[in-house]
């Protein structure tokens, strides 16, 4: 199509910081920097845009970058992958002429002449190449998932295909992968207090479904606290976070609907998507061109075939991106939602608590109004250390959730120790309980955020997403590496996420760290020294901070436009 | 060999032919010609036109339009009087007497069979596990989410089942709902039983693959589907080759309270090659000596049946759900089961709450002996109520009462039985009607109450319950 509308001009000051001077672009992308003050728009094409890159709209700087894969690097993992392809072929047929032993569990006897459950090229990969650096995850922990967690240890005799428990526990490996962000996964204080008081009175279960005789007083004192928290008229919590997503987006879209997704969009959106019959097309990721194109088309267009006009356009985004570190550009997406009359869906899963000045997520973080969103969707397994998850939104549309949320006819509702953690730890974050505690974790979290990934930029390694994301992605790349990387961490007893395919496009591999208020500046220094020491190690700083000559740089209708003084 | 050669020639003297043709023609032919071979190839490569480029509107019109289009409301608007938008309150637990709207009731609505909702003993190690781990997990399984209590909860299933494996997910529902969509895909054929739950017909959509639904319990019409689709097998057999057969049942059905005829289905799973993925939220810690479930009711092997689902939120008492079987099939769901990976872990002291209740379970079969006595007296006494029939089997805890004459409207007829629900909840019965949704439900079950039979309700609190239950049908049907 054409190129972004406003192209932006801005000065680099001392506010942009490590990002200052940097110019990435990734797949098309090219990191944005938008400055409320400094802004001057320039129209480079013919085509009209209206208001959707307006970096007027943004209230602070919005820096994110996804530094392009160096071509060399990106060869070397194509390589890799080759490499154990043809080996994994090659293990494939010894397994099968009984030369090597094979350890997959076999079907039984009776059943050999049944249609295979699983056909082979299936778990190729499982077999082949997880299969090799498997120890890597489900790692059993028995502590708390605070800052710092004890793990099983355990060990492999047969190459990853079973582990056994050596009976020792690694202590304090500092815990770099729980979405622990405020640090509220505790087993002490007053949360943990007043959940056992909730244990002991209510037990662990409740036997039955919210519309039928599971509708606890807990419950609803959660909903209308949820409700003020997040500052909208009614709000309904769900037992699970997966679950309200895939539960409860088919009670709000069905067929002759039209849903727009991000293309990283996490699962249970998608299968929530594909559950309600609408139709569903997919944009870029957090790319308002792609995202205005497919709505202009959309209403113009109307359905496919028949030509009739949608019912309702339903638009699902994240607040943070669990595998970019992203944040979405919700001043934009609402510009966007409201010009076209299509209603927003946020999910708040990993910003809820995470970003904003008060912890209220994406919609505080940019200072816009909650009630912008249609629908206020989060979980309360990660800032809030419990689990499940809640919708937010208008009284109406929490009256209809009421009554037609497949959760709440079909599901057994929130057990009540759980609802008691998700209270006690919300009132904290408002200060209800009296205290400055939950103001305190939420600066310390911000802190820690820009101080970590600050640090990991000035050692030259890949950082991808927003600068203020505590989610903070470290590129890896190569198949060896990832396994590499996460032992040679534990080794130096920190205990990181490390993801590869399919959780990541093929070539992007990478490691996760999710920073947590309940890190001390010493944790972070530790672990950041430790990062550094394997990323030599393992070659793993690719980073070029160089700036790319316009020329260069990819040139399609996803590329936004940027100019520096 | 003369002939070949006289072909030969022939064909030479054609091609010469035309060369000669092609010397001697005036050039505007040739031209002409040309344009027309670069006409057609253009034809041949060009892009099929799709109709939204044949549309040239211009930008103000597309402006106009967008200007025009006004979608519906996010949602229908919801009377405030909706049977299921004012629920009733349970303050305090809902354990064996629960106070429901402000009144103290006897509990016949919770799914609580074996009366561990409030057992001290399951609370103390809820409470010790809290003590050790906190609350909430913080991550996915692979993520740091796996404690070692899930790993032993894993291990205690698995024995407790007689099974190789077992893996648990966070909620009950996702259980057989990501289970399903694990191991059937596009193009996969699953038969399925009309009552099957609402759980089970989500895990259907979202595996995408043929779904043929048989008359409930009825074994001949399932024999009669997979005649019909070994005929088609037989004519497609490089497909039968790679299409997976799946049946899919339940133990105990949820919407109808009777059991599944496992054993006819066995024979069936073997004579046509289907698997069978059996779900058991009803039956699980209800039938059978030590409360294995439909299999140790009929005496089936275990074995027989591919994958078992139920949840730990019925007799189990806690939150979650769990598959069992052979290794070669749960296993792959530890990558596979979408509410398994993208989901965060149970919380721990739920998990131990699980652990404590199949310690329980184990200690003491007896009580699965005493449910069955209560289940058996409860329906004795629940038969010829005027107006009412009991739906299910004599040994199911979850019963069903339904209208003997239905008013013809569901709407009425909800509100007749909430008016019995009503009479009862002011004398101290707790019932609750069955839920669904109306629009969603493949095969929408007559609305009913449910009667609830629990090991800790005594003889005479039964009896009271189906006293008070006969009074408000006579007082509330005439």
């Amino acid at each position: 199509m054409t190129e972004s509308s406003a192209s932006r001009e801005e000065n680099g000051g001392p506010c942009h910081g490590a990002a200052n001077g940097l110019k990435e672009g990734r797949n098309g992308f090219v990191k944005n920097h938008h400055h409320p003050q400094k802004k001057i728009h320039k129209q480079r094409d013919e085509k009209v845009h209206h208001g959707s890159c307006n970096g007027g709209l943004y209230s602070r700087p919005f820096i994110e970058s996804f530094e392009e894969t160096p071509m060399l690097v990106a060869v070397l993992t194509y390589m890799g992958y080759g490499i154990l392809t043809i080996f994994g072929y090659l293990r494939d047929f010894l397994r099968a002429r009984k030369i090597e032993k094979c350890h997959i569990a076999r079907e039984r006897e009776e059943q050999k002449d049944f249609v295979p459950l699983y056909q082979d090229f299936e778990n190729f990969y499982t077999r082949n190449l997880y299969m090799r650096i498997r120890d890597n995850w489900n790692r059993p922990i028995c502590s708390v998932p605070a800052d710092k967690v004890d793990l099983v240890e355990r060990v492999s005799y047969d190459y990853n295909w079973t582990f056994s428990h050596t009976g020792r526990v690694v202590k304090d490996v500092i815990n770099m992968g729980s979405y622990n962000y405020l640090g509220f996964s505790e087993n002490k204080g007053s949360c943990a207090d007043a959940v056992a008081e909730v244990t002991l009175k209510y037990g662990a279960g409740v036997g039955s479904t919210r519309q039928e005789m599971g509708n606890l007083d807990g419950h609803e004192e959660l909903e209308k606290l949820v409700a003020r928290f997040l500052g909208v008229e009614s709000a309904m919590a769900f037992g699970m976070g997966f679950a309200t997503n895939s539960m409860n987006i088919p009670a709000l879209a069905g067929k002759g609907c039209l849903i727009l997704s991000d293309e990283l969009n996490h699962a249970s959106l998608v299968l929530g998507a594909r559950l309600s019959g609408s139709t569903i097309r997919v944009f870029k990721h957090n790319n308002m061109q792609s995202l205005e194109k497919l709505l202009r088309d959309a209403i113009v267009h109307g359905q496919p075939r028949t030509h009739r006009p949608w019912k309702k356009i339903l638009i699902l985004v994240e607040g943070i991106y669990s595998m970019e570190g992203s944040i979405i550009r919700l001043p934009e997406v609402i510009a966007l939602k409201k010009k076209y009359k299509a209603y927003l869906y946020l999910d708040e899963a990993h910003s809820i608590g995470a970003l904003g000045g008060r912890g209220r997520g994406v919609v505080d973080y940019f200072g816009l109004d909650p009630t912008d969103v249609d629908i206020m969707m989060g979980t309360f397994t990660k800032s809030f250390g419990a689990a499940g998850g809640y919708i937010g939104g208008k009284k109406e549309l929490i009256d209809y959730l009421r009554s037609h949320s497949h959760s709440a006819v079909y599901a057994t509702s929130m057990s009540p120790p759980v609802v008691e953690q998700i209270i006690t730890s919300m009132k904290c974050i408002m200060g209800e309980d009296g205290t400055t505690i939950g103001t305190e974790r939420i600066q310390q979290l911000a802190e820690n955020t820009v101080y970590f990934r600050r640090r990991l930029r000035e050692m030259g390694f890949i950082i991808y997403g927003n600068n203020d994301s505590p989610v903070v992605p470290l590129m890896v790349y190569m198949p060896a590496k990832i396994g590499a990387f996460g032992r040679e961490m534990l080794k130096r007893n920190i205990g990181v996420v490390v993801v590869g395919f399919p959780a990541t496009p093929i070539i992007e591999s990478r490691a996760r760290f999710c920073v947590s208020a309940a890190h001390t500046k010493e944790m972070l220094d530790q672990a950041l020294s430790a990062i550094s020491e394997v990323g030599d190690l393992l070659q793993l700083k690719y980073s070029r901070h160089r700036i790319l000559p316009t020329l260069d740089r990819p040139f399609d209708e996803t590329t936004y436009e940027e100019c520096e003084d | 060999m003369i002939q070949t050669t006289k072909m030969a020639s022939g064909q030479q003297w054609v091609l010469v032919e035309m060369v000669q043709a092609f010397y001697e023609a005036p050039a505007y032919h040739l031209i002409l010609e040309g344009i027309l071979i670069l006409w057609i190839i253009r034809l041949l490569f060009s892009k099929t036109y799709k109709l939204q480029e044949r549309s040239d509107l211009t930008e103000k019109e597309k402006e106009e339009l967008i200007e025009e289009w006004q979608p519906e409301p996010l949602v229908p608007a919801v009377s405030n009087d909706h049977p299921s938008l004012n629920y009733d309150v349970v303050t305090g637990p809902p354990s064996h007497k629960i106070t429901v709207n402000g009144k103290e009731c006897i509990n016949f609505a919770s799914f609580n069979f074996l009366g561990l909702l409030d057992n001290e003993r399951v609370k103390q190690k809820a409470l010790a596990s809290l003590k050790k781990y906190g609350v909430g997990t913080c991550g996915p399984r692979g993520f740091y989410g796996t404690f070692d209590v899930h790993l032993e909860l894993e291990e205690r299933l698995a024995k407790f089942m007689k099974t190789e494996e077992a893996i648990i997910y966070s909620y009950g529902f996702a259980t057989i709902a990501s289970a399903i969509p694990a191991y059937s895909k596009r193009g996969d054929i699953v038969f399925v039983d009309e009552a099957a739950c609402f759980s089970i017909q989500k895990g259907l959509q979202a595996s995408r693959s043929f779904i043929k639904y048989f008359k409930h319990n009825d074994m001949e019409d399932l024999e009669r589907l997979l005649k019909e689709q070994e005929l088609e097998d037989q004519k497609n057999p490089r497909k039968a080759r790679v299409t997976r057969r799946f049946i899919v049942v339940e133990g105990l059905y949820m919407n109808t309270s009777d059991i599944c005829p496992l054993p006819e289905l066995v024979k069936l799973k073997y004579k046509y090659k289907v698997r069978i993925f059996l779900e058991e939220s009803m039956s699980f810690g209800v039938l059978g000596e030590h409360g294995r479930g439909v299999t140790e009711h009929f005496g089936v092997s275990i074995d027989d049946i591919d994958l078992i689902s139920a949840n730990m939120e019925n007799a189990v008492a806690s939150i979650g759900g769990f598959c069992c079987g052979r290794s070669f099939v749960i296993d792959h769901q530890r990558l596979s089961g979408q509410g398994y990976c993208f989901s965060a872990s149970l919380p721990p002291m739920l998990a131990s709450a699980a652990i404590e209740a199949l310690n329980i379970m184990e200690e003491d079969p007896e009580i699965f002996t005493i449910l069955r006595e209560k289940c058996k007296h409860a329906h004795k006494a629940l038969q010829d109520i005027p107006g009412l029939k009991v739906v299910g089997e004599a040994f199911a805890p979850a019963l069903h009462l339904q209208l003997e004459h239905s008013t013809g409207s569901r709407e009425s007829d909800v509100r007749t039985l909430r008016s019995i629900i009503d009479y009862c909840l002011d004398r101290q019965i707790a019932l609750t009607q069955a839920r669904y949704l109306d629009k969603e439900e493949r095969f929408l079950p007559p609305p009913s109450i449910r009667v609830v039979v629990t090991v800790e309700q005594t003889e005479e609190e039964i009896e009271k319950a189906t006293s008070c239950i006969r009074e408000a049908a006579l007082a509330r049907l005439e």
